[in-house]
């Protein structure tokens, strides 16, 4: 295990420490609530000499990530950070970083999209990115948000992916509280992501190369397309890769998804993000009074673990699936819609039931988490048949 | 500044056999301003657009320069991260320190005027040391000629049709150069394809000045203008012989008509001769030209007033 040290600080501290610590040629960013922190220790850092990196201060996120992209292309590591708004104004860039396989770090603070404004956590941000062609982390804590963050360089660098990675966080519960967090020394994190050797950039001169050319008029667009989705599959391999070998380093194990209480449980709730803790919270306390409860929290959203969650809810008998953000005229949010897919295949049919929570930062009381054990065990014992969608806490009148 | 004979010696860093149509003023534009990168490597960028479409398609480049194409609106923000990672690698010592290299983006009226105009206000602040030159052909052409905010007023576009109801564009072109002068930039300037050896010296100027700098460059469109491919360099020059097209520079906040115009010709001579200005001469349409030419006047006297001033 490398040197580290414990710090009692927020998620965005650590993340900008991470960014630092990876050493980025350049970040580009712009600021929103809940990410700004990210952006102003960076900023710091630059001040006091602590990075090389070119910082931008771009005009706005759309120009930060279009930035990014020039950077990269360029030859240059490169980070930015943003949330919410800011996430959606850079959707065209997403999809250009993704499909010019630039190799773009990014951290998210998982904040609501407008309207109405709110700036508190849920994952509509993000799920509006989903398909953008971004590998996507999900952290529960500061811990997984700054090891994410570290591993992220790797997998978006390696050969087999060339692809942006985003690291993200929940707005506020884990971007501003105060957490335990495990820092390794800068020299081991340096270590472990390596030197950045890109194929064909911009900077050399000597080989001029062309990026983003025009690939429509019968263009092989559509093979381009396949070529991204293969690696995407490849970064499957890899991510389980860098996370073995972030654990040799880190002393913390890494796996795409996280389990608690799976060996024998017979109903479990399926999460993303922060929640997973309260979940966790429950759990144990049911398990105390004898309930057989698990919890699988999903920590790469994308490429999305299918295997990894049907073989984890193998045997179970009901699974709730808690989704932070809405896909309103489906049946379910997005993780829902996964799960389902995920356990199509599986041998006994397992009742599903999609929960929507904590919307713009609504409150994950513990009694809500208890309410969705409650259900899947009145559903296990063949009580009740598994309802329609629940909104999971809203209160009867806006 | 070169002159002709060793111009033609530097090596043409747009190659023939784009697809761009034949008189297409944005190829010259591209060719006479990349004269003045001299010798020096350049990376350009370029927004979606005429220029870019026809000189990119897969798997061929018209570029013998590192090339990079992003979106439509932010040719300027791509190409300011490119000199980021410039400036990040030589600090962190990838980059030999002693290397020089230019940075250019080109981006038509509408990628610059409209929807390009807040990356390109931000890249201009932030004082990256790179050219963004607009290749003005006042309309969007690679979609079907609609109109822009750099269209003329009068002109038919396809979203600013001829009838009834409507002649043409209804508003005036807006001053981006006067715009990004007011940026405070260290180099701004106005030029014309049909003036190569004014528009060559601003290209020089413009990559010889550490900071942002800005070109305006006039760049006819035979086929949204309907007119013959053979008079893209004419119609050019008659742009800025009746006014329309001022030519100058702005250094260092100093204005300077670097073209003087000694008998200013009547609009007429720069519309007749186009058929997207064909509506304007039919009976009926005296009032709108003589307002025209009113609003053509007042922006050239603009001009002339604040190089005078200085
Ligand atoms: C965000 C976005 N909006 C619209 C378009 C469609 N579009 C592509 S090029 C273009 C017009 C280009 O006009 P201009 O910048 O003047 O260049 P020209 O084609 O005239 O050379 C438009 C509207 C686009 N590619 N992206
Ligand atoms: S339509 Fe106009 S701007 Fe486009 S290639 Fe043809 S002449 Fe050039
Ligand atoms: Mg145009």
């Amino acid at each position: 295990m490398a040197e580290h040290k414990t710090l009692a600080t927020t998620g965005n501290s650590v993340v900008a420490e991470a960014m630092r610590q990876c050493k980025p040629n350049v970040m580009a960013a712009y600021p929103i609530t809940p990410q700004t922190t990210i952006v102003e220790e960076f900023a710091g850092f630059v001040a006091k000499g602590r990075t090389d990196c070119e910082y931008v201060t771009v005009e706005s996120e759309h120009s930060a990530m279009s930035a990014c992209v020039g950077a990269s292309a360029a030859g240059a590591r490169v980070m930015t950070a943003t949330s919410s708004q800011g996430l959606a104004l850079m959707w065209e860039e997403l999809h250009i970083a993704a499909g010019m396989r630039l190799p773009i770090v990014m951290a998210n603070a998982n904040r609501a999209l407008s309207a109405p404004i709110n700036i508190h956590c849920d994952h509509s941000d993000i799920m509006g990115a989903r398909d953008t062609g971004w590998v996507t982390f999900f952290a529960e804590t500061a811990q997984e948000a700054y090891d994410n963050t570290i591993m992220a360089v790797r997998i978006a660098e390696h050969p087999d992916v060339m692809l942006p990675v985003m690291s993200t966080l929940d707005g506020f519960i884990t971007t501003h509280s105060i957490d335990r967090v495990d820092v390794l020394d800068d020299a081991s994190v340096s270590g472990f992501v390596g030197e950045y050797r890109p194929k064909n950039p911009l900077l050399n001169t000597e080989a001029p190369a062309l990026h983003g050319s025009f690939a429509g008029l019968g263009g092989p667009f559509f093979e381009f397309k396949r070529q991204q989705r293969e690696a995407m599959e490849s970064a499957r391999t890899v991510i389980k890769q860098v996370g073995d070998e972030y654990a040799q380093i880190s002393g913390r194990p890494f796996d795409v998804i996280d389990t608690w209480g799976m060996d024998d449980a017979e109903t479990a709730i399926v999460v993303l993000g922060s929640t997973a803790g309260n979940a966790r919270h429950v759990a144990r306390e049911l398990r105390a009074q004898g309930e057989k409860v698990g919890v699988v929290k999903v920590r790469v959203w994308r490429p999305f673990p299918y295997a990894e969650l049907a073989a984890a809810l193998k045997g179970v008998k009901a699974v709730a699936v808690l989704d932070r953000a809405e896909s309103f005229g489906a049946e379910g949010g997005p993780l829902f819609l996964e799960t389902r897919s995920a356990l199509y295949d599986a041998e006994a049919r397992v009742p599903v039931v999609g929960y929507i929570y904590g919307l713009g930062g609504a409150d994950v009381r513990l009694e809500l988490i208890e309410r969705v054990y409650q259900d899947l065990s009145d559903i296990a014992a063949g009580g009740v048949a598994p309802g329609s969608l629940v909104y999971l806490g809203a209160r009867e009148e806006a | 500044m070169a002159n002709l004979k060793e111009l033609t010696h530097r090596e043409d860093r747009l190659a023939g056999g784009h697809r761009l149509c034949a008189g297409c003023g944005a190829s010259v534009a591209v060719r006479q301003v990349l004269l003045g990168a001299g010798e020096d490597p350049v990376v350009v960028g370029c927004a979606t657009g005429c220029l870019e479409v026809s000189t990119t398609i897969y798997p061929y480049s018209s570029w013998k320069t590192p090339f990079i194409h992003n979106a439509f609106e932010n040719a300027a923000a791509t190409i300011s991260g490119v000199e980021a990672a410039f400036a990040g690698l030589k600090r962190a010592g990838k980059i030999d320190a002693d290397k020089k290299v230019r940075f250019v983006a080109f981006g038509g009226d509408g990628g610059t005027y409209d929807i390009g105009l807040q990356a390109l206000s931000g890249a201009m602040e932030r004082g990256h040391d790179m050219v963004y030159v607009c290749y003005d052909n006042g309309a969007y052409m690679n979609t079907g000629i609609q109109r822009s905010s750099a269209t003329p007023k009068g002109a038919w576009a396809t979203t600013s049709e001829v009838g009834v109801a409507q002649a043409g564009k209804r508003q005036v072109r807006k001053d981006l150069t006067a715009i990004i002068a007011a940026h405070g930039v260290p180099y701004a300037a106005q030029a014309s394809i049909s003036h190569w050896k004014d528009l060559t010296a601003k290209a020089e100027k413009a990559f010889n000045t550490p900071g942002p700098a800005f070109l305006n460059v006039f760049a006819p469109c035979p086929r949204g203008w309907r007119i013959p491919s053979s008079m893209t360099v004419e119609i050019a020059k008659l742009a800025v012989q009746t006014g329309f097209w001022p030519v100058y520079e702005v250094e260092d906040g100093v204005w300077r008509q670097t073209v003087r115009v000694a008998n200013k010709k009547p609009i007429e001579e720069f519309l007749k001769p186009q058929g997207r200005f064909k509506h304007l001469f039919a009976p009926g349409n005296e009032a709108l030209l003589a307002e025209i030419q009113a609003d053509v006047d007042r922006a050239y006297e603009g001009v002339l007033k604040r190089c005078a001033a200085e």
